[in-house]
Formats: structure tokens, C-alpha cells, sequence
């Protein structure tokens, strides 16, 4: 099992708008990414590190289909996301990326900088910094295969190449 | 076996008897649409990674709209990209900067009911006014969606939304979706198939319609829907899709619903959505007075033809107060031509209103109309988070185009009831 990723905790209703402002939608991913959150929190494209997991409450990800919001996190090193509830299109961009996507109705109580293990096989949060573990809902078979095989694109490859003709 | 509408359209495209909520199934995709932002600048390189092209052209629409209008290096590059994949390609459709997606697509005779939809937009929800089920998507999945032709759907609940009675003068569907946003929430019907019903559905028009299935991603849905009945077989019928099945595509009377809500249209009041989000409605009293910067009028939302005729309603013969930005932005470019045909547009021009591209614009923080830092403006489109059309520092205040042009006239917020 991965080692523990460090918590970054966020409330509720956070849009894709805020974290991938519009403005810099036209240029490169990486330009996009150093500007997600900055309205909310102008340290956090900065600070983030490789192995990080991003926390909300309820409804992370409403607002526009831009896939740009989950890729921002996933570019910083985001490489799980938890939330009470997502917005329907980026619950399902996060895992097409191949990003662990949990709806863990306990987000709660989690404190910004815990240590996280997130086994989304089991469909548990293990909090390291508090030793509680967190029930999250299970992801459906298919997402499950999908986020194994890094996401969308990876598993259509896989499909795609087993079922051609030898 | 009973179904709802969004169940029956899920079954066909499934090819199944019958579906129910919480089912995961894989639907045939009936058309595909896509917009210059989130459309082949994003998923060309996935296609080619998979090493797969578009599974079907003729179920394939390109509608450039996001970067149209801009002249930066970049949207010119992403507009040239665009243009090429989309005439590399043998498409049902590309239509550039002939308007919104969720406009030019059914304006352009590419929906009739009983469709399976995906568009690479959120507000693709829009379709689901002509009685299909059409939801939004992100770049990868669009990817995979042209690769397979074929998306996985969770079957939604059915949130049923009755609209009883006649809305009164200087009220739209815009103040009953707001109302709805602030009733239920900004999530409150997160994954459901919101589904229209009631006389006050029946009486409105296409264009009032669709602005209650563009904004039910406001409340998270999936889809939006409203069942065909005449007024969508004639509307169709005059873009030249003639349906003979729209009696195929109605909900069963007694098909289980999640949840079902009654709004009283003959008593709502007009609604304006305090900064920073739709849900944060209230009656227009709450709100007038308050001193705006800009007014505007744009949007898949909010700058169809009936939009542009009810800010004319108020506006004819009179000016816009000084110091306020009045911007109209018509949803497409054959609604700007009607509606000079027809002189609305030359009413608005009269009344102090500068006329922009028909493109998203400020409702994406783009072109002429964006908000300067601290500034407040008052908008017929569908969502103000925070940054959203311009400076973080700025404040939009959403509301039906009968109260944009009412504040505009006002300088502030104003009850558009008092103009007409």
C-alpha cells in the first residue's frame, strides 16, 4: 500500500470555476494548474506535493464539464479525492483520469494535514494522524477496473487491444 | 413494466425491455456534440493515443462557441485546430461561430425527442427541452464516447417538478428555476433526471423550455426533460425534424418518482440569485436598489429570441441609465438576424445596448462584457461563482431578462413588473 498522503481539507460547494478559473483555460494544463484554488486559497497550487489527497464536503465539482478541474488536482500531485458529495461530471472526469474518486460521508472529520491511506478497492479511509477509519460508498465494479487501469483512456486501450484480431 | 421518461430513453439507447434507477448500463449514443473548449483541442490526442477515429461521423457535431469573437494567438490556434479535425472528418455537423451549442444544436434540426445525447458542456442538459435525454460530459469521456460509441450511465431517480398556472407579466422560466435552485439547492437534485410537467410547462414556449433544462445542472441533474407535445412537434417541424413518435416518449403515469415538487407560477414573484451562486435566489425586493456597474444579456441561458423580445418589452423607448454597460449577446447568430428582421434588436440599440458576438462571452469571463475587480453586474445567465464573469472581486447577480433590463434602465436592481 501506497504511503500515507497529507490531507488538504476544503468546505463545501467548491466549483470547477475555482479550480480551473476560466482564464487560463486557453493555454497549456500546467499554466491552468498553478492557478487552481487561488481564489480560495492562494497557497495551495504552491504547496501541494506528490501524494496529497484533496478533501471537500458537499458538492465538489459542480458547475461546468471542464475536465480541467480534477486534471489541475491531479497535475499537483492530488492522487485521491474524497468529498460528502460530488457534482455528477467531475465525479466522473476524476475517475476517468484514473483518480480514486470516494464519496465519504465522513469527510468531516478529517483535519486538514492528516495522514490519509485511501484504499478505494475497499472503499476505506484510514486515518493515519488519528488512527480512525472511514467508511466511504464503494465504487461500482466497472469504475473500480477503470481507476486500476489509470482511468478511461488507459482501460479503452486495454479493451481494445484484447479484443483485435491476432 | 412503468417508466419515466429519462428511463425509457435510457432503455432504448440500451437496448433494454425496461431500466430502473440505480441500474448501470451502457447506452448507444445517438449524437455527440462538441464545442471548440472542451471538444477535439482535448480529445484528438486521446483519440490518436487509442489509435481509434470518431466511431460514427454522422453522429458527430462540432459547434465552436467558447474562443469565438477572441483575437488572442491562442484562441485563434485553438479555432484553426478545431476547424481542421472537424473537415478532416465527414461530420453530421460543424457549425462555427454560428452561436451557443445548446442553441445552434436543436436550431439546427440535430434533436428530435427520444434521443440518447452527449455533449461535452454542462449545460448540454439544454437538449432534454426537445423531449431527449442529453447530458454533459468532460474531454476523456467525449474521447471514449467517439471511440465506442457508446457512454455508461447510472439510471437517474426522477425528480418530477410540476409547474401549476400561468406565470404573470415581467415573470419568465428563469424565475422558476431560480426559485427551484433555492428551494431544493444547488446539488439538491445531484444525478436525478429533473423532469418538467404541469399547465405552466404546457403553456410555455421552446425558448422558456429550454431555460429549465439548461439550468437543472444548477441542481446537479443529469438531465433536464420535458415531454414532447405539440409546441416541440411544431417548433421541430419549422427546422425541418418532423416527429411522428412523440407520443412514445412520455413518462407512464405511474412510474415511481424520487420526489416530486409543486410551484405555483401564478403566484412567483421575479427572482434575482445573489453573488455566488443560482441557489442564493430571492424575490427581486430583496435586491433592488442595489447599485450595478453592467447589465447583461447572454448565455445558452438567458439571449434566445423570447429573451431578447422581453428585454424589448421593457427597454422600447427608453434609455439605460448613465454610467451603466448594457451588453446583448443573442444566443445565435439566426436569433440576431430575426430579431433585427423583426426590429427588437434595434430597440435594444435605441435604448443604449451594444450588440456582441454570439458566442459565450462573459458567462465565461470572456470578451468585452467581463467584470473589473469590485464591480457588480446583474446577468440572464445561469451561474455567478465567485470569478466566474471576471474579477474575483466582482459580484453577479443572476436574474430573467425582464430584470436585467429593468436594472439596467434603474442603474440598480429593479422590479421589471414597474416597466411594463
Amino acid at each position: 500500500m501506497n504511503a500515507p498522503g497529507r490531507a488538504w481539507v476544503y468546505g463545501n460547494d467548491i466549483n470547477t470555476d475555482l479550480l480551473a478559473p476560466a482564464a487560463y483555460l486557453k493555454g497549456s494544463m500546467e499554466e491552468a494548474a498553478s492557478h487552481c484554488l487561488e481564489d480560495l486559497d492562494a497557497n495551495f497550487a504552491a504547496s501541494v506535493h506528490e501524494g496529497d489527497i484533496f478533501v471537500a464536503g458537499e458538492n465538489l465539482g459542480i458547475g461546468s464539464s471542464r475536465e480541467q478541474a480534477p486534471q489541475a488536482l491531479q497535475l499537483l500531485g492530488i492522487r485521491a479525492v474524497l468529498a460528502k458529495s460530488f457534482g455528477r461530471i467531475f465525479y466522473r472526469n476524476a475517475l476517468n483520469l484514473g483518480m480514486p474518486t470516494l464519496v465519504c460521508p465522513h469527510a468531516d472529520r478529517i483535519r486538514s494535514g492528516d495522514r490519509l491511506r485511501v484504499d478505494a478497492a475497499a472503499g476505506v479511509v484510514h486515518n493515519v494522524s488519528t488512527g480512525e477509519d472511514l467508511t466511504c460508498e464503494s465504487l461500482p465494479d466497472h469504475l473500480l477496473e477503470m481507476v486500476g487501469d489509470g482511468g478511461l483512456i488507459p482501460h479503452l486501450k486495454k479493451k481494445l487491444s484484447a479484443s483485435k484480431p491476432r | 413494466m412503468s417508466m419515466t421518461l429519462a428511463e425509457k430513453i435510457l432503455a432504448r439507447a440500451a437496448g433494454r425491455e425496461c431500466v430502473r434507477p440505480g441500474d448501470i448500463v451502457t447506452c448507444q449514443v445517438d449524437l455527440a456534440m462538441m464545442h471548440d473548449s472542451s471538444g477535439p483541442r482535448r480529445l484528438a490526442p486521446k483519440l490518436e493515443e487509442l489509435g481509434v477515429d470518431v466511431w460514427d461521423p454522422g453522429k458527430a457535431v462540432v459547434i465552436t462557441d467558447h474562443f469565438v469573437g477572441e483575437s488572442d494567438a491562442q484562441s485563434v490556434q485553438i479555432q484553426a485546430l478545431t476547424r481542421d479535425w472537424a473537415a478532416q472528418r465527414r461530420l453530421r455537423g460543424y457549425h462555427e461561430a454560428q452561436g451557443i451549442c445548446h442553441v445552434v444544436l436543436p436550431e439546427r434540426g440535430h434533436l428530435r425527442p427520444g434521443m440518447f445525447v452527449v455533449g461535452g458542456d454542462s449545460h448540454s442538459t439544454t437538449g432534454g427541452a426537445f423531449g431527449c435525454f442529453m447530458t454533459g460530459l468532460g474531454a476523456t469521456d467525449m474521447a471514449g464516447v467517439l471511440a465506442t460509441g457508446s457512454a455508461w450511465m447510472r439510471v437517474p431517480e426522477t425528480l418530477r417538478v410540476r409547474v401549476d398556472g400561468i406565470l404573470g407579466e415581467g415573470v419568465a422560466a428563469k424565475d422558476v428555476i431560480l426559485f427551484l435552485c433555492h428551494e431544493i439547492g444547488i446539488n439538491g437534485a445531484g444525478y436525478m433526471a429533473a423532469e418538467y410537467t404541469g399547465s405552466g410547462v404546457t403553456a410555455m414556449a421552446m425558448d422558456e423550455r429550454m431555460v429549465l433544462a439548461n439550468m437543472a445542472v444548477e441542481l446537479g441533474a443529469k438531465c433536464g426533460i420535458v415531454a414532447p407535445d405539440d409546441t416541440t412537434c411544431d417548433w421541430l417541424a419549422g427546422v425541418g425534424v418532423d416527429v411522428n413518435d412523440a407520443h412514445d416518449w412520455q413518462s407512464d403515469g405511474d412510474a415511481a418518482i424520487a420526489r416530486e415538487i409543486t410551484i405555483d407560477a401564478t403566484g412567483l414573484t421575479p427572482q434575482v440569485a445573489a453573488p455566488h451562486s443560482p441557489e442564493n435566489s430571492a424575490p427581486v425586493d430583496t435586491h433592488t436598489g442595489t447599485a450595478i456597474d453592467q447589465a447583461y444579456i447572454g448565455a445558452c441561458t438567458g439571449a434566445k429570441l423570447d429573451d431578447l423580445r422581453m428585454v424589448a418589452r421593457i427597454v422600447d423607448g427608453r434609455r439605460v441609465a448613465d454610467g451603466v454597460r448594457f451588453f446583448v449577446a443573442p444566443a445565435s447568430v439566426r436569433i440576431a438576424d430575426q430579431a433585427e428582421r423583426e426590429g427588437t434588436l434595434e430597440s435594444l440599440r435605441a435604448s443604449g445596448a451594444t450588440i456582441l458576438h454570439s458566442a459565450c462571452g462573459a458567462c465565461i469571463g470572456l470578451g468585452p462584457a467581463r467584470l473589473g475587480a469590485g464591480e457588480v453586474g446583474i446577468s440572464s445567465s445561469s451561474r455567478n461563482f465567485q470569478g466566474r464573469m471576471g474579477d474575483p472581486s466582482s459580484q453577479t447577480y443572476l436574474s430573467s431578462p425582464y430584470t436585467v433590463a429593468a436594472s439596467a434602465l434603474a442603474g440598480c436592481i429593479a422590479d421589471p413588473r414597474a416597466y411594463l
